[in-house]
């Protein structure tokens, strides 16, 4: 098997920017979602894949510096996270028991 | 190595994030958002990040995915209808993500100058052991407040959910 493939192929290494653009990437199509979308369920994944993205860059500025500090702060962003999905889901289930729809388009009582 | 790991894991995230706004069902994205959660929990471990790695599985891909999961079923939520109304995001919204992407991506090549390259073993102060010792000493306020966040968070979510009794 190592013959077979040249040695630099085991060795290459991923430049850094290539997570932070990835953790661009999927923070910008979380941010589409968040505003394309209409199902609040589907809004809400948007979100958490948003935070997601964030405790990517979080992570490789840690190994930038080669500290610890960034993972403890995606540490706690994964905390709030998932206090967040705790109190948002219980929101959802009740403005589905008072107005029977998950369309966001649908939940208009403050408009006019 | 690398390469072809994180290739293959950058991917995986990407289909599954597209996936994920594209399908109409909840359920269908809700897989995906798994999908996009495991991947970038094996790029963690790529960077050094071994508590996190198993931090993002246990606690975002087990834990939160699956109280998504649990309301998507209870609330028995079906494909999504489409509508017309709010077209402002339905027009702008492709663009406006497509701005801030190509902006963000040339403030970090611009800024990032000095970035180090991704070895996978380079940077070993991820484990359970150097996160913890940080957690307890230098974070120790922040990790305290943490914890009277989580019971706001308990005793808010059971009020809300809970049934009218009168």
């Amino acid at each position: 098997m190592s013959q077979l493939l040249p040695p630099e192929f085991f060795t290459a290494t991923v430049p850094l920017n290539a997570y932070l653009i990835l953790s661009a990437i999927l923070f910008a199509i979380g941010a589409f979602g968040f505003m394309f979308r209409k199902n609040i369920i589907t809004i809400y994944m948007c979100i958490e894949l948003m935070l997601n993205a964030v405790n990517l860059s979080f992570v490789t500025f840690s190994y930038q510096f080669g500290k610890v500090d960034g993972q403890i702060y995606s540490f706690f962003v994964m905390v709030v996270a998932a206090a967040e999905a705790a109190v948002g889901l219980a929101i959802i289930l009740t403005i589905f028991r008072n107005r029977g729809t998950l369309q966001i388009d649908e939940i208009d009582t403050l408009k006019n | 190595m690398d390469v072809i790991l994180f290739t293959f894991f950058a991917l995986v995230a990407i289909v599954g994030a597209v996936n994920l706004v594209l399908q109409k069902h909840p359920i269908s994205s809700a897989l995906s958002l798994v999908a996009v959660m495991v991947a970038l929990s094996v790029l963690f471990l790529l960077l050094g990040a071994e508590f996190i790695a198993a931090a993002q599985l246990v606690v975002y891909a087990g834990a939160i995915m699956v109280l998504f999961v649990f309301v998507i079923m209870l609330l028995n939520a079906g494909a999504e209808r489409e509508s017309r109304k709010g077209g402002f995001a339905q027009f702008l919204g492709l663009p406006l993500t497509a701005i801030l992407l190509v902006f963000a991506s040339y403030v970090i090549t611009q800024s990032m100058s000095n970035a180090k390259a991704v070895k996978f073993g380079a940077f070993s102060g991820g484990g359970p052991r150097e996160v913890g010792w940080e957690l307890f000493t230098r974070y120790l306020l922040p990790f305290e407040v943490t914890s009277i966040l989580i019971l706001i968070a308990i005793a808010g979510a059971v009020v809300l959910a809970r049934k009218e009794i009168d």
